[in-house]
């Protein structure tokens, strides 16, 4: 099999939870080699709890989530606190081309792995850290999740009903964090492939969900306005909204942005004359008398199924699409022709399934090539066969929980 | 001159949609050289979206366009006619990254397939970004960005949480999804740019826009596969959990406990409560079981407080809480602005405007603002008579064809 564009690169990271572990994990699925550095001093929550399912785990190796977040990757467990471990994990750093850690910020200088001390390590080394806030500013201490990331960038207050509290916003949240160190680290490799300089990035988690809303930002900045959340409306189009179909809970998304489109919808409604009311004429009209349009459209899809008014008015040339729930996600003809969730073999859960990597690549595939690693999995492999510590001084760090 | 991260690299867009835009963007931002391609006279749709600088709809006055465009170069060009496509064709010869959004099967009538390009610029790394891929029974389905937010999965769950389960799901507020879109695609752009700088070839790129947002989302994607329970937006599920989405006295503010101590902080923070000594607090499954009753204790003693005093007085405790910001709180943020996020770019027409930068500093390359997004066909003359070397009358013929 075909290499990923990244492979003969080292990453070893100091990371937990979400936003740090699936920066890298992207980055495995692109060819480089992962090393997480655990220990069951503190074990990673992900290894025990999932928010967004409301599950929780009893054993550190059977969680999906810590799964779909840490594939391909190498687990080593080294005890901070012990002064020994930190020079193993300087060993680590000196094998390495990226370190990425995201404790709260001044965590890892106390424990003598800051940039300055690894940079001197190893000279051309790309280190980032990922925190809520960043590492310098008033709040730099301040520890969030993703509902907290969210909620000060700007996306609660944006997302759900004018009338209904802001929307609480959960894991995603946290891979937007992720996605934005994962092409950052990679726009400093590139910095290196050519100069040979490595160099420090500091990232704030909540800074990558602000950046998004540079549209609210900006019509603040220009304009001194704050929007309101406005539910499916868009601020052009229309219709623009869910409509219930048949069943529970089962809901098509409809949006219409030309004339054009308008009267084919219409036309699949059965309801030519609609296309002459001057209600809904143009765009603008349509904008204006979106409710009453809502209404008409709802009563037409609650009689058919989700997908059956998607095929009707796709045939059409109308962007419709249902809203999926998981189950339904799996089900998806088109998502199980794609191979978008797979099932990932896994020594304790025997399966967990995953979504799959976000890209085709046609010459350097992206690939998922084994399941995320057991707590301390590769101890030998990473001690011993990389840094080549005997053996039996493995044994002894073991005992000594420096290795633990 | 200050050094970039990305200096050299070539990119060419031909894009209409936010994803593409913003992907560019970010290269742009970090020295790449983008070459952004409008349709004549009309410009780019971006053109035409709000925020306005002063509600002006002009469209040189768009803020959104002004965002998404930082640092590229503009022109004008119609592929759609064969001089056209020709001159497109020159330009992506010296490229070295390609990024597209036409449906699938519209390059190749434009006479501008991958297997064309490659054969003229075998280094080339041509992005695709497609609704639902290039293969599969939706390829050649419309979406407009609300129905990919739903049938990605992430509109099913949001708002969090829903009062009322028959109220329409929604998609993330504003343009959200689309930079998520951007910023995946951008990981595949790099690596393989990387890999470029290795191998010296390119490849071809396939990012599906609703598997770049199932990506985004992929723990609560998978999770029906992995829990048998396909998580919604109802309350059950999300009240389960100690904190969420709390009123105080000037909005709302988001609180998390996932971990122990972080329950115990908070009971320490509001004086130890009686309530709080009852064995159904102290037993952490019961705690879970009437999250919903000890929830509204935990907001009785939160709405006397601001928005800024609880977040203040719960961080010393080391406790995640969080405001859920407008715009104009993010704006004028302490922390925002001591990170330097917001700089101020000069454009020709909007004049000074204050602008959200990047959500990380580089410590060698950092992000930088070289030139404000281009004026329609702003750069033209530049490329076409200094670069592809038309004389100035070949221009008028051009321009006199639709062509340019």
């Amino acid at each position: 099999m075909k290499n990923g564009p990244l492979h003969g690169l080292r990453i070893t990271e100091f990371t937990s939870a979400w936003a740090g572990p699936y920066a890298t994990c992207l980055l495995g699925f692109l060819g480089a080699e992962v090393i997480k550095v655990e220990s069951q001093r503190r074990i990673d929550h992900s290894r025990f709890i999932a928010f967004s399912m409301s599950k929780s785990f009893s054993t550190p190796n059977e969680s999906p989530v810590f799964d779909s977040l840490n594939l391909n990757k190498k687990s080593v467990c080294l005890n901070l606190s012990k002064p020994g471990a930190v020079e193993i994990a300087k060993k680590l750093a000196a094998e390495s081309d990226v370190v990425v850690e995201n404790m709260r910020p001044g965590v890892m200088p106390r424990l003598g792995l800051g940039y300055d001390v690894l940079n001197e390590i190893k000279q051309d080394l790309i280190y980032l850290s990922s925190s809520s806030c960043g590492q310098i500013g008033p709040d730099r201490e301040f520890i969030g999740y993703a509902p907290n990331f969210a909620s000060i960038g700007g996306l609660s207050h944006d997302t759900g009903y004018p009338d209904w509290p802001p929307s609480n916003l959960m894991g995603f949240i946290d891979l937007k964090s992720a996605t934005t160190a994962a092409y950052a680290i990679l726009m400093a490799l590139i910095h290196r492939q050519k100069s040979g300089e490595g160099q420090y990035i500091d990232l704030a988690s909540q800074e990558t969900v602000a950046i998004l809303n540079s549209d609210m930002l900006l019509d603040y900045i220009m304009n001194d306005r704050v929007k309101e959340r406005h539910g499916n409306r868009d601020e052009i189009m229309s219709p623009h909204n869910c409509y219930p179909c048949r069943g529970e809970d089962n809901w098509i998304s409809i949006a219409v942005s030309s004339d054009q489109e308008w009267q084919a919808l219409c036309g699949a409604m059965g309801k030519p004359e609609l296309a002459d009311d001057a209600r809904f004429a143009d765009m603008y009209n349509r904008w204006c008398n979106q409710e009453v349009l809502d209404e008409i459209i709802g009563t037409w899809t609650s009689q058919l199924e989700d997908y059956g008014v998607m095929e009707i008015l796709q045939k059409v040339g109308v962007a419709a699409a249902p809203s999926l729930s998981s189950e339904q996600l799996y089900a998806d003809p088109h998502l199980q022709e794609r191979e978008v969730l797979r099932a990932v073999k896994h020594p304790v859960m025997g399966e967990s399934w995953v979504v799959a990597p976000p890209w085709r690549l046609s010459e350097t595939p992206a690939a998922i090539k084994r399941h995320s690693p057991l707590l301390g999995e590769h101890n030998e492999e990473v001690l011993n066969g990389l840094l080549g510590i005997p053996k039996e001084e493995i044994k002894k760090l073991e005992a000594d929980e420096v290795v633990y | 001159m200050e050094q970039t991260a990305l200096g050299g690299m070539k990119v060419v867009e031909f894009c209409s949609r936010i994803g593409g835009a913003y992907c560019t963007k970010l290269m742009a931002d970090m020295g790449a050289e983008v070459i952004k391609v409008e349709p004549p006279a009309r410009g780019d749709d971006a053109r035409r979206r709000g925020p306005f600088q002063g509600d002006n709809p002009h469209p040189e006055k768009s803020g959104h366009f002004f965002f998404l465009n930082s640092n590229k170069l503009g022109i004008t060009l119609n592929p759609s006619k064969p001089a056209g496509s020709d001159i497109l064709k020159s330009l992506i010869k010296d490229a070295d990254v390609l990024v597209e959004d036409t449906p699938p099967g519209m390059m190749e009538k434009l006479g501008l397939g991958y297997e064309t390009l490659r054969e003229i610029n075998p280094g080339l790394i041509m992005t695709s970004i497609t609704a639902f891929g290039r293969s599969g029974p939706y390829k050649d389905y419309k979406a407009a960005h609300l129905n990919i937010s739903h049938v990605s999965g992430q509109g099913y769950m949001l708002p969090i949480p829903a009062p009322d389960i028959n109220r329409p799901p929604v998609m993330p507020g504003g343009n959200k999804g689309g930079y998520d879109i951007g910023i995946t695609a951008l990981v595949a752009v790099l690596a393989a740019y990387y890999k470029k700088g290795v191998s010296g070839k390119g490849q071809l790129l396939e990012i599906s826009r609703q598997e770049a947002l199932m990506g985004m989302q992929r723990i609560e994607a998978a999770g029906f596969r992995n829990t048998n329970v396909s998580v919604d937006r109802s309350p059950k599920l999300h009240r389960r959990h100690i904190g969420g989405m709390i009123a105080c006295k000037d909005g709302y503010v988001t609180l998390l406990t996932p971990q122990e101590r972080q329950w115990e902080s908070l009971l320490e923070m509001m004086g130890n409560p009686e309530w709080s000594k009852e064995s159904y607090c102290v037993d952490k499954e019961q705690r879970s079981q009437r999250s919903e009753e000890i929830n509204l204790k935990i907001a009785d003693f939160i709405k006397g407080y601001t928005r800024r005093e609880i977040v203040k007085l719960g961080q010393s405790y080391s406790i995640p809480f969080s405001p859920v910001n407008t715009a104009k709180d993010i704006v004028e943020s302490e922390q925002f602005n001591a990170v330097g996020f917001f700089k101020t770019i000069t454009h020709p027409v909007m004049g000074e405007v204050k602008c959200p930068t990047a959500p990380y500093r580089f410590s060698k390359t950092p992000w930088l603002s070289k030139r404000a997004a281009p004026l329609l066909g702003e750069h033209n003359e530049e490329i076409y008579c200094e670069r592809l070397k038309y004389d100035k009358e070949d221009l008028i013929r051009l321009r006199q064809s639709d062509i340019i």
